[in-house]
């Protein structure tokens, strides 16, 4: 403990104490760079959030597939040649083999936290004189829920759907005049029809999806789009969304199946997201590196100014390690006190940002995830900064010739 | 019982700018022995090389050839730390322009060798501190900044501050230089009782004639070399020149120091502060 908060914590501080207006200066300096980074990185990851929430809360992150069907030409002996034009095959749709193993073996790899075998297809609802080409997902609500989070769409009724339930979106219900408990007839081009029960409205916030997806249970799927016992895809989701491709593709190697993940799928908007990622990075490094210049700075000034003291202190028997540690310790602390004044600025700023920034509707227009981790972070970063900024100056005053300094 | 000498200087030769064409020899071997209670001044004219000596014996500074003995203790084969821990036990420092550091307050500026050396700071060495700064007559003055402090009370925190550690040894640079003739008397005085009652040994550097004579032992330094090393009959001095110090002291007998050297086993550096605050009834 003495050696924890002793001399040097105690120097530190009177040293910084009073040098007030070249301390207050600086953490006003490291203030305002932790506000920025607090503030852009909050505002960027809220951005980020809303957009991938936007686009994955539809889909899942991972589809998996069975491989697509290949022509293969046959080939006679030697003499015979290759045919130069193959026909490619049509795809028809067909189950993943043994999709319960698939499904069991794909569930226990890591980072795996959610799996659901879907069916998909196209089909066509009728109602009256209506008639709407849908996109037809037969799911089990148990799984599939936790991959994709219907629940929170639902608008009216459920998603919990069984037997011959549907469950719809708001545009489709609006063109077809239909509402919770209608009766709607569903046929595929294999010639099977059935009638189901709208039990539920959704609505994601995406015109197109709510006007071509409808979900209706796993085996009313099966039963038809001729696919009886088998699914079309396996969906699954990853603990972290951006290494959603490294698992695809070690999905892909494991079980010999196609696996398509989100960011394949919507590779624009995903390489516009690592771009807006890469410039906040870019952003906080030279923040970064603008505070722990500006601290370094001060304590070289501070060096000079108190070479002489640095030589009594040294003469009275004061290691070169205690005055090492003595101004790493007013770096360290420099940095604490800015980012945890950068912090609450920074908060300050967000939530007046938050209440100035605003649709037409009045909702926010950006939505801010206030994440006490960036916080925590934000002052780690800031302490660490301050520290290794002190490193010059400190080796400077620790290796000060006494007899030199003092004689000033 | 054959007792260490507490500084030793063995042929000892100081330069600067070794190596270059500027290369300068500012001490060109001097032998020094300063035995136990001797209260010693070193006279010289200006540029005669005091101040390097002083920074040589007080481990400020490194000899270029030569060995300085501290307390039986070689000094040239220690590295940096080692040297560190033995100055800051074994040697105080009063410079002339006393030099506290403006940041602390009397109290905390005389505890710093200690804090220093012991860390975290305790009840003991605030008593020990608090002691010392009543022996100098500036316990009223004790939680004072230093800086609102005048020069000779600031002179006489540097020189509790000095005696912080219980050293051996102090080493004096020119202690009342910049304070007029009723302050440096006093802050002599101050001197010469700890001399006496402690039996430190004190190497004073002064320009002021009257000074040296005060001290048992003169030594002249002039152009790096000792010129003139010789016993001082001193004059007595007033006890009245002393009235902010408390009656702690004894009014001191001139030969007591002298007495004792030699007698008495040399106290190792390892004393405490605490036992230091033991010994001194002006403290109780």
């Amino acid at each position: 403990m003495s050696r924890l908060f002793g001399f040097e914590w105690i120097a530190a501080l009177r040293f910084m104490r009073e040098g007030m207006t070249q301390t207050l200066l600086i953490v006003v300096g490291v203030t305002l760079g932790v506000a920025v980074i607090t503030f852009m990185s909050a505002l960027l990851t809220g951005l980020q959030q809303n957009l991938f929430r936007r686009t994955l809360e539809y889909q899942a992150q991972i589809v998996v597939l069975p491989p697509e069907d290949v022509s293969r030409p046959l080939r006679g002996d030697a003499s015979s040649q290759a045919t130069p034009i193959v026909q490619p095959r049509t795809q028809k749709l067909r189950s993943v083999d043994q999709w319960q193993r698939v499904r069991d073996e794909i569930a226990g790899m890591r980072g795996v936290t959610a799996i659901a075998p879907v069916v998909s297809g196209p089909g066509l609802v009728l109602r009256g004189e209506a008639n709407k080409a849908v996109s037809i997902t037969g799911m089990e609500p148990d799984s599939y829920l936790r991959v994709v989070n219907l629940r929170a769409k639902i608008v009216l009724g459920t998603a919990e759907l069984t037997g011959s339930d549907i469950v719809i979106g708001t545009e489709l219900a609006k063109d077809l005049g239909a509402t919770i408990g209608d009766k709607l007839r569903v046929t595929t081009a294999s010639g099977a029809a059935q009638v189901l029960q709208v039990v539920g409205l959704f609505d994601f916030g995406n015109k197109g999806v709510n006007e071509r997806n409808v979900y209706v249970a796993l085996r009313v799927a099966q039963s038809l789009l001729d696919l009886a016992g088998g699914v079309s895809s396996l969906e699954v989701n990853v603990s972290d969304p951006f290494a959603a491709e490294d698992a695809a593709q070690a999905i892909a190697a494991r079980t010999s199946l196609d696996a398509d993940s989100w960011i394949r799928t919507n590779q624009q908007f995903f390489s516009a997201i690592a771009a807006q990622s890469l410039s906040n990075t870019v952003i906080r490094f030279f923040v970064a590196l603008t505070a722990a210049l500006g601290i370094a700075s001060v304590l070289v000034v501070s060096v000079v100014q108190k070479s002489r003291e640095i030589g009594i202190l040294r003469a009275m028997g004061t290691s070169r390690g205690q005055v090492l540690r003595l101004f790493l310790i007013e770096g360290a602390l420099m940095g604490l006190v800015g980012s945890l004044c950068g912090s609450v600025l920074g908060f300050v700023f967000l939530n007046f940002w938050r209440g100035l920034a605003r649709n037409a509707d009045g909702t926010p227009m950006f939505i801010v995830d206030f994440e006490p981790k960036l916080f925590v972070y934000a002052a780690v970063g800031a302490t660490l900064v301050g520290t290794l900024a002190a490193v010059v100056p400190a080796r400077r005053a620790a290796r000060l010739d006494p007899a030199i300094a003092i004689r000033g | 019982m054959n007792e260490s000498p507490v500084l030793r200087l063995d042929g000892v030769h100081k330069s600067y700018a070794l190596g270059t064409p500027a290369e300068l020899e500012v001490l060109h071997g001097i032998d020094l022995t300063l035995d136990r209670g001797e209260f010693t001044a070193l006279i010289g004219p200006s540029g005669s090389g005091k101040s390097t000596l002083l920074n040589v014996m007080g481990l400020l500074d490194r000899p270029t050839t030569g060995e300085v003995w501290i307390a039986g203790a070689a000094s040239a084969r220690l590295d940096e730390a080692q040297r560190t821990q033995l100055r800051g036990r074994t040697i105080g420092f009063v410079f002339q322009y006393h030099y506290l550091l403006p940041e602390f307050t009397a109290l905390e500026n005389v505890m710093m060798p200690m804090m220093a050396a012991h860390g975290r700071p305790d009840r003991a060495m605030r008593e020990t501190a608090g002691g010392l700064l009543a022996e100098v007559g500036l316990a009223d003055r004790a939680h004072h900044k230093a800086n609102d402090l005048s020069g000779g009370q600031q002179q006489r925190v540097a020189i509790a501050r000095a005696l912080a550690m219980s050293p051996a040894l102090v080493l004096a640079d020119e202690p009342s230089g910049n304070l007029d003739t009723q302050s440096a008397d006093a802050v002599f005085d101050l001197l010469r009782k700890v001399n006496e009652v402690q039996k430190t040994t004190f190497l004073i550097v002064t320009h002021d004639p009257r000074l040296a004579r005060r001290c048992d032992r003169i030594i002249e330094l002039v152009d790096g070399r000792i010129v003139n090393d010789r016993p001082n009959v001193r004059e007595m001095h007033q006890a009245d020149a002393l009235d902010q110090t408390p009656s702690g002291y004894a009014s001191g007998n001139p030969e007591g120091s002298r007495a004792a050297n030699g007698v008495t086993a040399f106290v190792p550096s390892n004393r405490t502060h605490s036992s230091n605050c033991a010994g001194s009834t002006a403290r109780k």
